[in-house]
């Protein structure tokens, strides 16, 4: 219906198009672009970001960062679909167990390039995305988050079972020395990882930045905000809402590939455990859902802080980091629902509008 | 031929009957009000002309297709827009980019779309506000909102679920020089209306609703002289 004539309205619009003030709005940029202050900025965490693993020369402190940027990219997947379009998946460790398993799977049965096994996993996860998201997202609201909650337990039962595939012993990946690049293996340092982390990681921000500009985005955060206001409009509710979901499945299973080429072995109880989701869920909620950079500086603060407790606590304190998260989370939701990102952003503004109180005083 | 046709529509919820054998029709450039109590089945009726509900009966047709079936974004796609009674502005987006979900059925262009969606908020008189965001706005600027989003879809047939109910009498005249704006652009319309004055100066034609059925169409003279009007809606004030 795209070539439909025109109502006569729009023909008023184009003679509208001579006033000043319409004129005005329609010259300015439909962003602010960035301040040299901050094009500087962001220069400078490039280059800390490509300088640190050879400036901070340790299997530690770069595996703090791997992880920070794995999780990351979990958040960030996640955030596709909860964070713009509205759809609180409580199961995203499905997809992640998805590609974890997909290219240890071939690597360890076939000796299949883990790249390749991505690709598959990827492809299943989207799927998969499809196969639970037609029947639960037109569930409202809580309804979808218990469904994928359940679908989630459901599917980790299986694995644990699945003789095919190890069942609860899992899948070990054979160790390979030749070829690291191939086999998606580095045994000699975690320099590779990082890049190939902060590489994964880079490529679902840009997504998410492109979403930010396209049709697509502005009907996943339509719906977000009202679904029947936006079906309106003339969006496609379910399937737009499956879109995110395929998209936000098939990173999360990049994500997998990774851990299951990062530790060589992959089994139920950390592939697909409730507390991954749960934990993927509270970092894009601690940085600020719907948002570029909220996963980001959530996975910066949380992983950490989890990474440390663990090394001071040892095998006792398990969970502390987790009674952590909880306190922290609990204050963010009751406090400032914004995440940290808002709460920055609402600094900031409060000072440039004092400063320029001050200003006007002097 | 009619732009619209509707014939024996019904629709029941468990023993009420919300809509009951309604039909009626409209031609294009036409002003169709709709008026009744509270309970009447306005609301009902429009959204089983848009596809929200799926009646139990009848038939509805638009520049001679059926209807029935379709969804609402499908039937968006196909020309016909509508307003909500109760406002549903996307409240963590601008209203610029309220207005550009409805140019994007028409293009991916992000650029194309802000362009119209500024043209849509300059008719309505919202310009200045588009970088406000939707919860910012009073009932008087959201209902313009409303309207602007819906004609940024670029409608053949706009329904509109009250154009004065909520609104301040400081902004009532600026929206009812709106919607004769759009009329006098040839923009074909049902507009469901409360207020008397409002619909006589508005509409061609009215439609009165009592209990789910239709009982009375005509000229607005017409409606205010009808007993059956008088006694079911409009009151003794009007006898």
């Amino acid at each position: 219906m795209r070539s439909r004539t025109p109502a006569p309205m729009i023909a008023a619009l184009g003679a509208a198009e001579r006033e000043p003030a319409l004129q005005d709005a329609l010259n300015e940029p439909a962003r602010t672009p960035w301040r040299l202050r901050t094009r500087l900025l962001g220069l400078a965490g490039l280059v800390a970001l490509l300088a640190y693993p050879f400036v901070l020369n340790a299997p530690f402190p770069q595996h703090v960062m791997i992880m920070i940027f794995l999780y990351a990219l979990m958040a960030q997947s996640w955030n596709i679909l909860a964070g713009y379009c509205g759809q609180i998946s409580l199961g995203h460790a499905v997809f992640f167990g998805i590609g974890a398993y997909s290219s240890g799977f071939l690597f360890a049965t076939f000796r299949v390039s883990p790249w390749l096994g991505m690709m598959v996993g990827i492809a299943i996860a989207m799927a998969a995305a499809v196969a639970i998201g037609l029947p639960t997202l037109r569930l409202r609201g809580h309804y979808f988050a218990i469904a994928t909650l359940v679908i989630a337990e459901s599917v980790q039962i299986v694995f644990q079972r699945w003789e095919f595939v190890g069942a609860a012993s899992g899948i070990w990946l054979p160790i390979v020395r030749e070829n690291p690049l191939l086999n998606f293996q580095f045994n000699e340092s975690k320099i590779p990882y990082y890049f190939i982390a902060l590489g994964f990681l880079s490529l679902v921000c840009l997504a998410v930045w492109y979403l930010e500009r396209s049709k697509a985005g502005y009907y996943f955060r339509a719906i977000r905000e009202d679904p029947e206001a936006a079906s309106s409009l003339g969006v496609d509710v379910s399937r737009y809402k499956v879109l995110a979901f395929m998209i936000s499945a098939g990173f999360m299973s990049i994500a997998g590939t990774f851990y299951a080429q990062y530790v060589l072995v992959v089994d139920p109880e950390t592939v697909f455990p409730l507390t991954l989701s749960i934990l993927v869920l509270l970092i894009a909620v601690m940085g600020g859902v719907g948002t570029l950079w909220g996963p980001i500086i959530g996975a910066a603060v949380l992983v950490p802080l989890s990474e440390f407790t663990r090394i001071y606590l040892g095998g006792t304190g398990g969970s502390v980091d987790l009674i952590i998260y909880g306190a922290l989370i609990v204050l963010i939701c009751v406090f400032r629902p914004v995440g940290l990102l808002g709460i920055w952003k609402d600094w900031r503004l409060g000072t440039a509008v004092g400063g320029a109180k001050n200003r006007g005083n002097a | 031929m009619a732009m619209l046709e509707v014939k024996g529509l019904t629709k029941k919820f468990g023993g009420l009957v919300a809509n009951d054998d309604i039909a009626f029709a409209v031609k294009e450039g036409e002003i169709l009000g709709l008026i009744g109590p509270n309970g009447a089945g306005k609301s009902t009726l429009f959204d089983l002309l848009t596809g929200f509900q799926r009646p139990d009966a009848g038939y509805v047709s638009f520049l001679g297709r059926s209807l029935l079936g379709s969804r609402p974004d499908q039937i968006s796609r196909l020309g016909v827009g509508r307003t909500f009674q109760k406002l549903r502005p996307f409240d963590h987006m601008t209203v610029e980019e309220n207005v550009m979900v409805g140019v994007l059925q028409h293009t991916a262009n992000l650029r194309v779309a802000r362009e119209q969606a500024l043209g849509a908020l300059f008719f309505v008189g919202l310009l200045e506000k588009r970088g406000a965001h939707g919860h910012m706005l009073s009932t008087g600027q959201r209902k313009r909102l409303e309207l602007a989003r819906a004609m940024a879809t670029r409608p053949r047939l706009l329904l509109m679920d009250e154009v004065s109910g909520g609104v301040d009498q400081r902004s009532l005249p600026g929206l009812i020089d709106l919607v004769n704006r759009l009329k006098q652009q040839g923009m074909t319309m049902i507009i469901i209306e409360h207020n008397m004055q409002v619909l006589m100066s508005l509409a061609d034609r009215v439609l009165a609703l009592h209990l789910g059925r239709k009982i009375a169409e005509g000229t607005p003279e017409e409606i205010q002289n009808d007993r059956k009007v008088i006694e079911s809606y409009l009151g003794l004030a009007y006898a």
